[in-house]
């Protein structure tokens, strides 16, 4: 991999690249527009990932992770502005025909949406709603495509008389599966499973989770995992980066970050999520207080500077960029600078 | 006892029927929850944002406009002008003068006078009619929904077995068999009216019934009673007045009909009777449009204004049904 | 389709209709006055004549009696004679049903058609001129009593401009097919413009409700073009309630025009609630009101049971 330099390390990346990275977001901007005025979901994330890499993407809600992820495949809503480039293998998803995109859709990515209730069509059979994402890409007649929603059901651990199933009827980990197969249908080279264990029990979470890192290996998946729980990162994402307001403030290796922090905002989330039996979180303070700053009126500097426990009256003045903090490592964080 | 699909399909059709008067969704991509309010608005609060929005004003306005008129009839015109026999002299069916502002029925009595003084009994039958079916509907209601199980389901079926009588047959038949008064009137509206009421309610309960505050009161030992009088029925009153805003206007929709086809009271002028009369006696074919023309107008307007009222009322109680 | 639900929803319409077959019973023996004595009011008849009469109509037995001979006389088909032209009430009324489902259905499928693409329409530009134009028309209309714009029109177009016919379905003397069409255009028209606003509104509702679903942002991803998504995701769900009020409104197709046919003076069964109301004819008023509530009953039937075909949340667990 690149090595470190103290200029920006995501540029210097960048530049050494040999084969193109698989997914290649270069300062992406997303700005909703609502009757209130604008609100910047996302302001100014850059990363790379390559085929069979895996990306966890933490932070609160409203930190513009979703919107991040719906970027990815240019689905956000009618009249959102958008500055900044994504590659997906090379290509620009925002600059491509209509008709490419299409194709280019759940072929190249696909997306496990969160909340798998509202994301599957209540009045459809499941086996319906996975074969037309089959026959959407590759028309090969009907009984073909059954016998193909029924090896990817079996692929996610599910019976293949659930195909006959109406979401309604299955219950939240199954649908998650169902979900899962249907994201695989089309064979992609990149899954981007936004908060897929979320609104999951504890149980059927470590279940879905274990099912994720399997097919990501037999797979080669490159994945991007969307979560506020960090603690579930780390055993399946090699990299890690968390976001903050729309941006990323730290980034690394999974189990760097999540031992040695070097963002006050990531130590606070680590801490939150503690792991039994880990003697750290018997003594150090739980929680974070406050909540997430409302996006269209941030604090001038570091936006997470109300919450922050390590503040100092420098951090007002300028919103930090990132900082080498460690090798392959940033944070978006004036102390940074100081220690590393 | 239990439906086994757990009342979804009425729920689904009873949301279906409610929308039809409901103010818009969220814009898509919005937050939504469907949940009334959490967090109870003060009356201030209510009635400020009900003034602030252009729907509330207009329609609160016009309501003002014509109760004000129907409460101060003896002012605008005597009623003696309803008196057929004070009415020999004149000139049947003439068009609007200056003694007639609003010429002249049939009998040769002020259109004018029929119309400010059948107004009083357009808006009080509706009115009324509505008491009765809100009053019937939200004791069911809130009783289902309260007491669940067996009773819950009684009252339902029950409630069901109301919805299929249809309006009108009915009310014709009560005329005929009983006799032709306002009070007929007013219990034939109300018998066909309050199901709505009751779905509506026992809906509104039974979400309630599940929030922790009932549950905190129940732990601590409170008696039905004092649940109902002080948890249910707050959360479940501004619904209930909501509803009577909306319920209203189609009371006087069946006011109208009902008289219209000589089913109420034939001594008691209403705007539906108006209309009626101008009807039996050809006003259509005379050209006579002053005589049908102002009861059939007021009758608009006054149901314009409830519904624009309360559908203000319920954007206010409710706000994730805002326009976006 | 789940079977316990098809049969519980005709256990429950079959409950609907004893009830509304003791209610018919129990109103008209409500009636004070002795039905038969009323029918020769003025006139002198023998007790001997009247008392052979009641018999005729079963009036001498026990009220429990006669309920039981009243369901079982229904069941038969029998509805009853006349008061007034003592003929058998169903044939009354067979005789006049056909006019009332011509102008109410007509009527509900145009305003059904013309609610349903105004709903759509508006909900795909929302916030336009159109959108805001449809909702403030389906709230006046809404207003305005069916039978009412029915006088209006009439009063424009039949007597002022007398571009159409002024009552009745047929030209004396004359009929056909082109000629009804022109009877019918007025009361169609006045029962279309009157209930299309609610469809619109629904239909926008439901739109607008389903175009925030999550599952349309799946179709999307999955790379489908926008208008399948609308086609196939969007609008079977947002149809939905559309339907269940149109099946609920076919209930109301016998009853729904009492008025409007006393304005038109169509010879339906609107008409003949009226004319039966003079008598008061009881037998006929009995009859129709059976018949318009079982009209009710069993369309809800029906609309159960297609809705839970469409919607497979309501009818499989």
């Amino acid at each position: 991999m690149s090595t470190a330099s103290a200029a920006d390390p995501a540029a210097s990346e960048r530049a050494v690249v040999a084969d193109r990275p698989l997914l290649d977001v270069r300062d992406l901007h997303v700005t909703y527009s609502s009757r209130e005025g604008e609100i910047p979901a996302v302001r100014g994330v850059s990363f790379t990932l390559r085929r069979g890499e895996t990306l966890g993407l933490a932070g609160e809600s409203g930190c513009g992770k979703s919107s991040l992820a719906a970027a990815v495949l240019k689905l956000l809503p009618q009249g959102t502005k958008v500055e900044g480039e994504v590659l997906l293998d090379g290509e620009n998803v925002f600059t491509m025909s209509p008709g490419r995109l299409r194709a280019v859709r759940w072929t190249e990515a696909a997306i496990v949406f969160q909340g798998a209730m509202h994301a599957l069509n209540p009045v459809w059979k499941v086996k319906h709603q996975i074969a037309e994402a089959i026959q959407l890409h590759d028309p090969i007649g009907d009984k073909a495509a059954q016998a193909r929603v029924g090896e990817l059901l079996e692929q996610v651990g599910l019976p293949g008389r659930r195909a006959d199933a109406y979401p309604h009827q299955l219950s939240g980990g199954q649908r998650q599966r169902v979900m899962i197969a249907m994201a695989l249908a089309c064979k992609p080279h990149l899954l981007i499973a936004d908060e897929p264990t979320t609104a999951l029990d504890v149980m059927v979470q470590a279940q879905v989770l274990a099912l994720l890192e399997q097919l990501q290996e037999d797979l080669g998946l490159a994945m991007v995992f969307i979560t506020h729980d960090l603690s579930v990162l780390t055993s399946c994402c090699r990299r890690l980066a968390i976001m903050y307001a729309g941006r990323v403030v730290e980034e690394g290796p999974s189990h760097a970050v999540f031992d040695h922090p070097q963002h006050p905002y990531t130590k606070a989330l680590a801490a939150a999520f503690p792991t039994i039996g880990d003697m750290r979180f018997r003594r150090a303070p739980l929680g974070l207080a406050g909540d997430p700053p409302d996006p269209r009126e941030l604090p001038p500097g570091c936006p997470f500077v109300p919450r922050c426990s390590e503040a100092i009256d420098a951090c007002s003045d300028a919103e930090p960029a990132l900082r080498v903090a460690g090798p392959m490592r940033s944070a978006a964080c004036i102390r940074v600078e100081a220690d590393g | 006892m239990t439906d086994p699909t757990g009342g979804a399909f009425e729920s689904a059709r009873d949301s279906a029927l409610a929308e039809v008067m409901a103010p818009d969704p969220p814009a898509p991509g919005s937050r939504r929850s469907l949940n009334w309010s959490r967090r109870r608005k003060s009356a201030g609060e209510v009635w400020r944002e009900f003034w602030a929005s252009g729907q509330g004003k207009a329609g609160l306005i016009i309501l003002v406009v014509f109760v004000a008129m129907a409460l101060l009839a003896p002012l605008i015109t005597s009623s003696e002008g309803l008196k057929v026999t004070n009415a020999l002299g004149n000139k049947q069916n003439a068009p609007p003068s200056w003694e007639f502002p609003f010429g002249t029925d049939n009998d040769g009595r002020s259109v004018l006078t029929l119309f400010v003084w059948g107004a009083r009994i357009s808006l009080f039958v509706g009115i009324a009619a509505t008491l009765v079916a809100i009053f019937i509907g939200s004791f069911v209601g809130i009783i289902a929904g309260y007491a669940g199980g067996r009773t819950e389901g009684v009252l339902m079926r029950v409630t069901e077995w109301f919805l299929v009588i249809p309006f009108l047959p009915l009310a014709i038949v009560l005329a005929s068999v009983l006799s032709r008064s306002l009070s007929t009137i007013i219990l034939v509206i109300g018998i066909t009216s309050w199901p709505g009421t009751a779905r509506l309610l026992r809906a509104q309960v039974l979400s309630v019934k599940e929030r922790t505050f009932v549950e905190r009161a129940r732990a601590l030992g409170a008696g039905h009673g004092r649940i109902v009088g002080r948890h249910v029925l707050p959360s479940v009153l501004p619904l209930v007045f909501a509803n009577l805003t909306l319920t209203v206007p189609i009371a006087i929709l069946s006011e109208t009909t009902l008289a219209f086809l000589g089913l109420g009271d034939p001594l008691r002028v209403s705007w539906g009777q108006t209309l009626g009369a101008s009807f039996a006696a050809g006003a259509t074919s005379i050209g006579a449009w002053w005589y049908y023309l102002p009861p059939g107008l007021g009758i608009v307007a006054v149901v314009l204004a409830f519904t624009l009222c309360g559908r203000a009322l319920e954007e206010v109680l409710n706000p994730n049904l805002r326009q976006r | 389709m789940n079977t316990r639900y098809v049969l519980r929803r005709v256990g429950a319409a079959s409950l609907s209709l004893i009830f509304v077959l003791a209610l018919n019973f129990v109103l008209f023996r409500m009636v004070k006055s002795d039905p038969v004595g009323s029918l020769f009011r003025g006139r002198n008849v023998s007790q001997g004549a009247k008392d052979r009469l009641r018999a005729e109509f079963g009036l001498d037995k026990s009220m429990p009696e006669q309920f039981i001979a009243y369901v079982k006389q229904t069941a038969q088909g029998n509805l009853g004679i006349s008061y007034s032209t003592r003929q058998p009430v169903s044939d009354e009324i067979a005789s006049k049903i056909w006019p009332t489902v011509l102008l109410v259905g007509s009527a509900t499928i145009l305003s059904a058609i013309i609610g349903v693409f105004a709903g759509i329409r508006a909900a795909w530009r929302r916030n336009s001129a159109f959108d805001r134009g449809s909702t403030g028309a389906s709230m006046f209309t809404y207003a305005i009593p069916d039978f009412y714009l029915g006088i209006l029109l009439l009063a424009f177009f039949a007597f002022w401009l007398a571009w159409l016919p002024t009552g009745g379905m047929e030209t004396a003397g004359g009929g056909g097919f082109v000629d009804t069409g022109k009877h019918l255009i007025l009361p169609c028209a006045a029962l279309a413009i009157s209930y299309f606003g609610e469809y619109t509104i629904i239909m926008r509702s439901s739109l607008l409700e389903v175009l925030g679903e999550d599952y349309l942002i799946t179709a999307r991803a999955k790379g489908l073009r926008d208008a399948l998504v609308r086609k196939r995701h969007a609008v079977p769900n947002a149809i939905l309630p559309v339907i269940t009020l149109f099946a609920l409104n076919l209930g109301f197709v016998l009853s729904g025009a009492i008025a409007v046919e006393t304005v038109f003076s169509w010879p339906g069964l609107g008409q003949a609630t009226q004319d039966a109301l003079k008598g008061p004819d009881y037998p006929m008023l009995q009859g129709l009101f059976l018949l318009f509530s079982s009209a009710i009953i069993l369309t809800n039937l029906v609309t159960d049971v297609v809705y839970g075909y469409l919607d497979p949340r309501v009818s499989t667990p």
